[in-house]
């Protein structure tokens, strides 16, 4: 075992991103043209990046499967971005920033990395309101701020219920400008299929052209992976149905350690699971926790009424409810973090007072908010002695204002008035903060390898708060790469061109090809989403929301017949040299069988509770996660070695030198 | 409930399509449209046959990459949604469901329901941005309030998800409720009034070189468009080139 080197600069937090960039080395821009940079992924980590290190005069290849680099799984984020501008002044700081973000990520993110995504957070919405992102605005003009989870401020910008839409849009545009200029050569319905070395260095890319199926070689001087996490490993998650995790687990086998893959966040407000012909899962943004009011029935014979149809939830007395997020977290009620919300779910649910036919859901409800509103927006009105009647109208107006399109997305799945009768929710896969390891200048393992966003690990520690994800994604590709890459790039000015006329090109190429010939002549007896559905289910019920070592042991062993039967009995239809969707879906399906074992023995491996990973022999009393610091407080960076389950682990220990190790409460 | 399916197949770019038939049976209608053809998909490659192309991803409303155009109407026969928030609820046991791609001379079909959509990255490229650096070095975003109301306005107009059913909806194939939404996104805030003659020029330039047909005021876009964009954005479109070509 060995210790990972994060190149976290010296000197006081505050000062360190600053003293840093003074003294890193640049590249002047005549060199700049000189020199090649890969981009894969165009969400708002991929999308703000190209835009950037083009805008600086390096020449960029940007990469998206889809067929624009607008639809990067980005945009469905709805609830809003962090930054710590204050506006409101409540008392918001960088420093509060940076304490909300370590203490939610319970602990386990590095210090220097979480400071500086605090510290150009204001940026950003600078940044965007410039582009003419249409952030909300109140009736003086100036921009709106909402709360989320695990905090006490409101420090959350947003667009309706589409930020990440309207933020991905702004990265878009400023990757539109580019790419008119001739800075960003975009190749849409293109991916990446595996990472080319050199001498040890990251030097160029294969693709697969998803039209015609040809197999194409890129060469850089540096390649940046930016292609979001790999929720998908559940098979159903509310990622997109495309989003996989192949490119960040291909260069894991070239090289980049993998780090705390067991760190999954399991988002609490998702629509629940109807049948076994879902796809997938959606999401109903947490903003709706600043409103929404979660309880199942107290008495467990209604609970039982409920889920047999024979009982309505307005129906059900005040006093007979349990609003067990209140009850158990008073200090922070409705918004407590993520991990906490769903795991209080699971708990009420397990003991059997779920609220569905399958016994999976709890009610999120708006009553509470839609006549404190409606009596509010009376006074505001001059209506004295308003009718109950006018009231819920008046109220039901301000919420569809704030929601309208999530609850018009709630009714248009369930068939069901949101505004009416309570809102149906159950926890699902959302966001993954293990990833990719990198160093303080977002390098993994390999030189000249870069990963962003969520595909990599560092900010969010074992449990992402809400609207941090696009500041991250943001911060990175707009702010911090930018920078950092030059520090690299300034030693490869006399590289020259990079040929991909090498062995090395060759011999990844046949790689690639013999592996989609593989799946086209298999001629198996099961389609690549039987397996995908299969892992999914052993990743659910065995490395889920709470995990033992007798599961996950058993998921590990699980999870290898999987693979085994998948490379045996896997049908892929149709041809290499067209569009052929089951093939794409093959190679990711096969990565996430690795990614999924490598996960299992993360998890097994990390003896204690923590964030969003719960293991069921380190719990408190009154059954809260049990951290571990004395024995875990550290980074587990894994090195591929041939097998996932033979992989090495290495530690990056963390230094808590500003912020005091505490015991996260939310009490 | 079961269906008769009649999808449109098509090899290649080059090749000749045409409607085929397929029986799908115990829909439940709960499905979405897009498990329903995923079933179906499912079914197909057990026999060995091609599963049906066709594009998505987000599957709930916002990416923009699915596109169907079912029963004669883009995103089929609900209204403000993407074909992959339909459901079956809005179909009956022994329907007969029509599922073709959308059919533009600027979005040619790839395979199957699958149609190439670059027209639409081209006439952003032509002027869909606003030219400022991504330094970060841009004044304090509340040094400009915006009124309410035209953050608002800007804000709907910006809604577009770029699907392409306005496109496909239309007789003309016209792609001006697109083009319009981006213009008026940027010409009601400040930040974009510096550019917006050269923008509006710009990109109803490149809109007419890819093909699209002419406006003629049906507005059979604006009720097809999944995010409600209106009609008022082609007008204020309108008003903005007309003072750019004044200029």
């Amino acid at each position: 075992m060995t210790t990972l080197n994060s190149r976290v600069p010296e000197g006081p937090i505050k000062d360190k991103w600053t003293l840093y960039k003074d003294k890193i080395n640049l590249v002047n821009p005549a060199n700049k043209r000189n020199i090649d940079i890969i981009v894969i992924g165009t969400g708002l980590a991929g999308g703000s990046a190209a835009a950037t290190l083009a805008e600086l005069g390096y020449n960029v290849k940007a990469f998206a499967y889809q067929d624009s680099p607008r639809r990067a799984h980005s945009i469905a984020a709805q609830g809003g971005i962090n930054a710590s501008k204050n506006y409101m002044g409540d008392g918001d700081s960088n420093y509060r920033l940076f304490y909300d973000t370590v203490k939610g990520g319970d602990y386990r993110s590095r210090e220097a990395n979480v400071y500086r995504l605090a510290e150009v957070s204001g940026n950003i919405i600078d940044q965007c309101v410039a582009q003419g992102v249409p952030f909300a605005r109140d009736y003086g003009g100036l921009l709106d701020n909402r709360s989320f989870g695990g905090v006490l401020v409101s420090r959350t910008f947003y667009a309706k219920g589409q930020t990440g839409q309207q933020l991905l849009l702004g990265a878009y545009a400023a990757m539109n400008r580019q790419i008119a200029r001739g800075k960003i050569e975009m190749f849409n319905r293109h991916e990446m299929l595996d990472i080319v070395k050199i001498d040890g260095k990251a030097r160029g890319i294969i693709a697969r052209d998803l039209i015609s199926g040809k197999i194409e070689r890129h060469a850089a001087h540096a390649v940046v992976i930016a292609t979001g996490g790999y929720g998908n490993v559940y098979f159903l998650s509310t990622n997109a149905m495309g989003s996989n995790a192949t490119a960040a687990w291909k260069i894991h086998k070239k090289g980049a350690y993998f780090a705390n893959p067991c760190f999954t966040q399991i988002h609490p407000t998702c629509i629940p699971r109807s049948g076994d012909y879902q796809s997938k899962l959606t999401l109903m943004s947490e903003s709706l926790r600043n409103d929404g009011r979660i309880w199942v029935p107290a008495k467990i014979e209604d609970a039982k009424a409920i889920q047999q149809g024979k009982l309505k939830p307005t129906e059900i007395a005040e006093e007979d409810r349990d609003y067990y997020l209140e009850r158990r977290y008073p200090a922070f009620g409705n918004l407590v973090p993520r991990d906490v919300a769903s795991r209080a779910a699971k708990e009420r649910c397990d003991a059997g007072f779920g609220v569905n036919a399958t016994g999976e859901a709890v009610y999120l409800d708006f009553a509470t908010a839609i006549h404190r509103y409606g009596r509010e927006q009376a006074k505001i009105h001059g209506i004295s002695n308003p009718s109950e009647e006018k009231i819920i109208e008046l109220g039901e107006g301000i919420i569809e204002a704030k929601y309208g399109n999530l609850f018009q997305m709630y009714e248009k799945i369930i068939d069901e008035n949101p505004y009416k009768t309570p809102m149906m929710i159950y926890p699902a896969t959302h966001y993954t903060m293990g990833g990719v390891w990198v160093d303080y200048n977002l390098m993994t393992t390999v030189p000249g390898l870069y990963c962003i966003g969520e595909a990599n690990f560092s900010d969010h520690g074992a449990n992402r708060l809400g609207a941090s994800a696009l500041m991250q994604g943001l911060a990175d590709g707009y702010f911090v790469l930018p920078y950092t890459i030059g520090d690299y790039l300034a030693d490869e000015i006399r590289t020259g061109k990079i040929s991909t006329d090498s062995p090395e090109f060759e011999e990844v190429e046949k790689e690639v090809k013999d592996r989609l010939e593989f799946f086209i002549n298999n001629k198996g007896t099961h389609s690549v989403d039987y397996f995908h559905k299969k892992l999914g289910l052993v990743m659910w019920n065995k490395v889920g929301m709470a995990r033992n070592e007798k599961h996950l042991k058993e998921a590990i062993q699980e999870i290898q017949e999987i693979r085994d039967d998948f490379w045996k009995n896997v049908k892929v239809p149709g041809s290499l040299n067209e569009f052929n969707q089951e093939l794409e879906k093959a190679g990711r399906v096969a990565d996430f069988l690795e990614l999924g074992e490598l996960f299992a023995k993360d998890a097994l491996e990390r003896e204690e509770s923590c964030g969003g990973h719960f293991r069921e022999e380190h719990v408190t009393e009154d059954g809260e996660a049990k951290r571990d610091d004395k024995n875990y407080a550290y980074v587990a960076a894994w090195e591929y070695t041939g097998k996932p389950s033979e992989a090495i682990l290495h530690k990056e220990q963390l230094e808590f030198k500003d912020i005091e190790l505490k015991t996260r409460s939310y009490k | 409930m079961d269906l008769t399916l009649k999808i449109w197949r098509q090899k290649g770019p080059q090749e000749k399509g045409q409607m085929v038939e397929y029986k799908v049976t115990d829909i439940s209608e709960h499905m979405s449209f897009l498990e329903m053809m995923d079933v179906l998909n499912e079914s197909l490659v057990a026999k060995n046959e091609e599963p049906i192309a066709f594009d998505h991803d987000c599957r709930e409303g916002i990416c923009g990459m699915c596109s169907l155009y079912i029963n004669g109407e883009a995103h089929g026969p609900d209204r403000g949604i993407t074909t992959c928030q339909l459901h079956m609820r809005m179909f009956k046991n022994g329907d007969t469901i029509y599922i073709e791609p959308w059919r533009a001379k600027a979005f040619p079909v790839i395979k199957d329901l699958v149609v190439d959509r670059m027209a639409f990255e081209r006439i952003q490229q032509a002027g869909g941005f606003i030219s400022v650096n991504t330094s970060g070095n841009t004044q304090d975003a509340n040094a400009i309030p915006i009124s309410k109301h035209n953050a608002d306005l800007s804000m709907d107009a910006a809604a577009c998800i770029g699907c392409g059913a306005c496109v496909a909806s239309c007789k003309n194939s016209s792609a001006m409720l697109f083009v319009s939404a981006k213009v008026s996104q940027f010409a009601l805030l400040p930040q974009g009034k510096i550019e917006a003659a050269d923008r509006v020029r710009n990109m109803v330039a490149q809109m007419d070189l890819e093909g699209f047909g002419n406006c003629t005021n049906t507005g059979a876009c604006e009720v097809e468009c999944p995010k409600s964009i209106s009609l008022e954005n082609i007008a204020r479109m309108n008003r903005e080139y007309l003072k750019a070509s004044i200029i």
